[in-house]
Formats: C-alpha cells, structure tokens, sequence
C-alpha cells in the first residue's frame, strides 16, 4: 500500500541540448507573448488584432526617418547591454549602466559647455576622453568596494544610479539656458561644438557604425582574449579563479572600468551625436532595460543585436499603437513587462524538463 | 525655529510612510532569500488599484454626498491587496517555481507596473472626462484622511503623534509585528532559514517554496498599501502619472540601511522622509541647484550604511545569505 501522494509531475534538469533547442523555446515564448499582446491591445482598443501587428510594424518601418530612429534607439540600447556583459560574466549584478551613461553624458556636455571658444579638433577628443573616463570611475567604485569588503553591488550600482541624476539635476540648473527655464537647451547649437559630424546625411549613422564596431570588439574581447577567459573563470566559480592564481580583485575592477567606460560611451553617443543636450532622463531607463537585453542574449553580443532589435521594435510599435488609439504612451511598457515576462518564464524549459510521474501501479509491474 | 521643526516632523513622517511600507515588504520578501527589485513597480499597481476601486465605487454613487465612508475605505484597500498580490504571486510563479533570475524579473516587473499605473492612471482621467492631466478623488481621500477624533485638542503633543490617519498607524503597526515575527517566533526562524540557506531549510523539513511564495506575496501586499497611502492620504486623492517617483527605490534603500530590520525601519523611514523633503527647509536663496544635490542625501547615506555594514563584517548585520538566489532541491 502506497498511501504517500505523489505530484503530478517532477522536474528534472535538462542535459546538453542542440543550440537551436534553446533557440526555438525562446521563439515561442515571442510569439505566445505578441499574441497575448495582440489580445490585450484588442481588449483595450477594440481593434483587431491583425491591426495591431499592422501598428506596430509602421511604428517601426513607416518612414526612413523613422527606421533610423530605430536602428539608433537599437544601437543606444545595445551599447549599454554591451557595456554590461563583462560585468554580468563575471557574476558581478550592475544594473548602474543607468548611472554610468549619465556620469559619461555629463562629462561631455560638461566639454560642451565649458570649452564652447575652442576648435572642434579640441573639443571632441576631450569629450571622448572625459565621458569614458567619468563612467569608468562610476563603474569602479562599487567594484572597488566589492574586491576589498565584498560590498552587495546590485544595491550599490542601483543607488549610484540616483546620485548620477541628481547631480546631473543640479548641473542642469546651473547650465540653464536660457536662465530660468531650469534645464539646459540645445548646447551651442550655432557653432555646432562638439557635436559630432554627419555621416550620410544622418546623425544617427555615427552612432550606429561605432556601437557595430563595439560589438564585434566584445565580441572578440569576451571570447578570445585572455581578459576574457579570466573574466568567465571568476564567474563560474571564484574560488577556482583564485587556485589558479587569477588575482580576483584585479579582474573585478579591471572589468568594471570597462563596463563603466562602455557606458560612458552611450552617453557620449547620446549627448554629442543625437540629443547636444544634457538632462536627467536622456539614458531614459535603458539602463535598465539593457540588463534585461543581456540576460536574454545569454550574454552574447551578437545575439543582442537580436534581443535588443526586437525589444525596441516592441517599444516602437507600443508608443505607434498609443498615438493611434489615443491611448497613454505608457501602453508601451506594460506591453514590453508582458513580453519579458514571457521570454523569462520561458528560459525554465530551456533548462528544465517536466516529467510526468507514472502512477506506482505501472512501475511494480 | 521651533515653528519650523513642528512642520518640518509631521511632513517627514508622512513622506516616511510610503518608504516604510515599501521597505517593510521587501524586508519580509528578502528575509525568504527572495530579492524583489520589482517593489517600485508593486507600489504603483498598489495605489492605482486603488484608485481604480475608489473610482468604480465613487461613480456608482448617485451623489458624492451619499459615500458611505467604511466602503470607500475597504473597497480601494481590497483592490490594493488583490493588485498588489498578483504581482507577488507573478514574481514567486516565475522566480522560486521557474526559477527565473530575480534581478531580472524584478527589473521586468518594475517596467511593467510603472507602465501599469501610468496607463490606468491616464485612462481614468480620459474617463473621468476632466479637463486637468490628473484624477482628483477627494471624497474618498476624505474616508482615509480622518484622524482621531481628539487629535486638535491635545495642541502640538495632539498634532505630532495622534493627528495622522489609520494608515499612518498601520504601518508602523505592520513594521512592529513583521519584526517581532521575524526575530521571536517560529515561523520568523523558519522564514530566517530559508533566506540563509535553502538546503539546510529543506533537510529540517521546512517547506522552503510554501515559505518563499508566503513571504513574497505578504511582502508585496505590504509594500502595495504604501502606494495606496501616497494616493489616498499623502496626495489627497489625485493621481498623477508619474507622481510616485522613485520612492520605490528609496524603499529598497531602506532596507540596507535598517539592515534587515522593520524596526528600526520605523524611524529611519521618518529620517529618510525628512531628508527627501529637507531641500524644501534649507534656505538656499536663488541658489536652486543646491536643492538638487540635497535631494541625494538619503541615496548617499544609503551607500555609506552599505560600505560600513560591509566594512565591519558582523555576522548578524549582513544581507540574508541566499539573498537572489534560486532554490533547486537537486541543484548540489
């Protein structure tokens, strides 16, 4: 007599599975989550469903113009993603890409603002040097604290993020222009000093072509260089790292003025290529969003082109379905939590499987 | 100056209040070794489905004068529950049964629940049919507004610590019980158990998901009532879009800072209060950039709290030990 109840199912981990396995449960997750997002925008709206993939394909595709603002909210996104990948390989949470961007963006419009009689020659290396610099040191000091005391980085980096826009809050005050209106408008936007140069006839382009270079780099940094070897070793397992003579604190650090440098970047990008302005919401929550996009690439950079492409077309498509239907531009972020939570959830069968349990009976015969 | 510290203690006690809910929650979250990020996110669904019930219930009235104060209370607190558990209940479904990354998740949730409340909140007041980009619903923030009775005429002593509403009581209430729970009870080690490590939990026989789901759901529930207290008491009924700001994160802040204690969260939830308002206080002149940098105080002193707990290396001061990480029993 087996009296013991016995669940329905057991879960039980996966073993190795073929790359397109993965691959494939991911594809389903989207395409459960757009159509789930089809029936929540249908019951919203009262549209059809069909018109909402219509929606969001112009949102994204309508114009060249707006195909270009798509492919540089992409590399804006993607840079940040980029940026946090090391650290996330090697177990260390940043989710102070927002902070690190901000950090970069303000040392250059600082650049702008302060050396607007110099020549461009002058000017831009400053910036480039000045911004990388600023989100590296943002990215270094809680990666200091982790190396020596062990500090929990995920609430460090979250809070730096908030010390980075308020001290941008406050220098947009003293850089009013015009005076009064409390926030920094378009900087020098007659000499044009400091703003990076057209290519093709678009401002985006520059942005785009250095993110791609950036990516092909971490790429190769996080694959073939022995940093990045070192970087994966502390993450699987640091006590390894140290048996094998990696000086851990050196690589956390190392990699974290990197990552902050990275960020930098995008805020630079943000700051001299597109926006010539300084404000606290320009990084606009990507760095957070960015986390996300790592994740779900499984940190590979060329599989992030890919998450972060599709999160922002989704973003894209939500803010189109928004202005169409009247409805509140805040229609796009419950749309992408739905699509997050579906590719999230989804990760566990790529791991895991769920096996029915056989009832007793058949087993004893 | 006396003048100025009376109204300066009231007002940081109520911007206190949101923060201690908050914190509180995600106290009681983490204790379980669950690191809820999507709080900020929980607080914004709190308070918009409260205001949701509040709105339903004020526009099934005939007439505004014919509200039945006791149902304008519990109806907006029911739906604040309800909204505020189901995003618990997302957060354990995805986090402790498909064992998903809680930074993640949380990250997700918080996206998800900002744009929740943003969009609700903007739907309404299309319904609603004003002409102002807000919804104003004074007659149930006057049910949650009413004070003791004998407040007024006990003078300054009254005002101090008898003139706020319910919910201000409640969440202090909330916090003393949650800490008593976590520190002198069974139930309290249990949960403490599960936090520190999941695989000595389980071999007592504790059941470490029933433990993790209870915290986290009980946790968002609490921290969903700061959002209801910000809408109904602290704003006067008026939602905004975008008018919670990021107290959700100074919430998180605040449990560093307690060092895992609803407690001592009580008061340091009243400091953290009165630093987010002290730029208002400081008389700066013209000089408005400097209000800036003293809206950064309580983020700044958050980090110092985190150095030095880290610096001094007590074991009974540091986070849960399996705090974000997932549980697998055949995971050795």
């Amino acid at each position: 007599m087996n009296k013991t109840r016995q669940p329905l199912f057991h879960i039980v981990k996966r073993g190795e599975t073929p790359w397109y396995f993965g691959w494939g449960v991911r594809a389903i997750s989207i395409v459960l989550a757009l159509l789930c997002c089809g029936l929540i925008t249908t019951l919203v709206t009262g549209e059809n469903p069909f018109q909402f993939f219509a929606t969001v394909i112009d949102g994204s595709f309508g114009s060249s113009r707006k195909f270009m603002v798509l492919l540089q909210n992409t590399a804006m996104l993607l840079c940040i993603a980029l940026a946090l990948t090391p650290a996330f390989k090697m177990r260390f949470w940043n989710i102070g890409g927002e902070g690190q961007a901000l950090a970069g963006a303000l040392a250059a419009a600082a650049c702008m603002i302060l050396m607007k009689d110099l020549p461009n020659l002058v000017v831009i290396p400053c910036m480039v040097v000045t911004s990388l610099l600023a989100g590296a040191v943002w990215g270094a000091v809680p990666a200091f604290f982790k190396a020596k005391f062990g500090t929990n980085e995920t609430l460090f980096t979250l809070m730096m993020n908030y010390v980075a826009t308020q001290i941008v809050a406050y220098f947009s005050v003293v850089w009013e222009n015009p005076k009064g209106s409390g926030s920094i408008g378009v900087i020098n936007p007659i000499s044009k000093i400091g703003w990076f140069p057209d290519l093709f006839g678009s401002k985006y382009a520059l942005n785009i072509i250095i993110v791609v270079l950036v990516t092909v780099g971490m790429f190769i940094y996080l694959n073939y260089t022995k940093h990045g070897y070192e970087i994966s070793v502390v993450g699987e397992s640091e006590r390894t790292a140290r048996y094998i003579g990696i000086k851990v604190e050196k690589i956390v650090i190392r990699t974290m003025l990197i990552s902050g440098a990275i960020c930098g970047l995008a805020g630079l990008l943000l700051v001299g290529g597109t926006n010539h302005t300084l404000n606290s919401a320009i990084v606009d929550g990507r760095g957070f969003t960015a986390v996300m996009v790592s994740w779900l690439a499984k940190f590979n950079p060329i599989w992030m082109v890919l998450t972060s492409f599709l999160l922002v077309f989704l973003q894209r498509g939500a803010g189109e379905i928004a202005t169409d239907f009247g409805l509140n531009a805040s229609f796009g972020d419950i749309l992408t939590g739905v699509i997050l939570f579906f590719i999230i959830g989804g990760e566990f069968f790529i791991t895991y499987k769920l096996i029915l349990t056989k009832s007793s009976k058949k087993e004893e015969k | 100056m006396f003048e100025a510290i009376l109204s300066f203690l009231p007002r940081a006690i109520a911007q206190g209040i949101p923060l201690l809910y908050g914190s509180t929650g995600e106290i009681v979250t983490q204790k379980s070794g669950n690191m809820n990020l999507g709080i900020p996110g929980v607080m914004y669904v709190g308070g918009i489905c409260g205001v949701i019930g509040a709105f339903l219930y004020e526009q099934s009235l005939p007439s505004p004068d014919a509200i039945n104060s006791f149902l304008a209370v519990l109806i907006p607190t029911l739906f604040c529950l309800l909204g505020s558990l189901l995003m618990g209940l997302l957060f354990c479904f995805l986090t402790v049964t498909l064992r998903a990354n809680q930074n993640v998740t949380g990250l997700a949730m918080t996206t998800f629940g900002v744009g929740f409340g943003n969009f609700f909140g903007g739907s309404l007041v299309k319904l609603s049919g004003a002409d102002m980009p807000f919804l104003a619903l004074s007659a149930t923030s006057n049910c949650f507004k009413v004070t003791l009775p004998f407040a007024d005429k006990l003078g300054v002593f009254g005002d101090l610590v008898f003139g706020y509403s319910f919910l201000v009581y409640l969440a202090i209430a909330i916090a003393l019980i949650a800490s008593f729970l976590i520190n002198r009870t069974r139930t309290g080690l249990h949960l403490r158990a599960v936090g520190e490590n999941p695989n000595t939990a389980d071999a007592a026989g504790i059941n470490v998901n029933l433990y993790k789901y209870l915290a986290t759901c009980i946790g968002c529930m609490i921290a969903g009532l700061g959002g209801l207290y910000y809408v109904m008491d602290y704003a006067g009924g008026i939602w905004a879009n975008n008018a919670f700001g990021d107290r959700g994160w100074l919430a998180i802040a605040l449990v560093i800072f307690t060092i895992w204690r609803p407690n001592v969260g009580v008061l340091a939830s009243f400091l953290f209060g009165g630093l987010y308002i002290l730029h208002m206080y400081i008389p700066s002149g013209m000089n408005l950039a400097v209000k800036e940098l003293y809206k950064m105080l309580p983020y700044v002193v958050t980090i110092i709290v985190l150095i030095i707990s880290s610096l001094r290396n007590q074991r009974d001061k540091q986070p849960p030990q399996s705090l974000g990480l997932p549980y697998f029993r055949e995971d050795r």
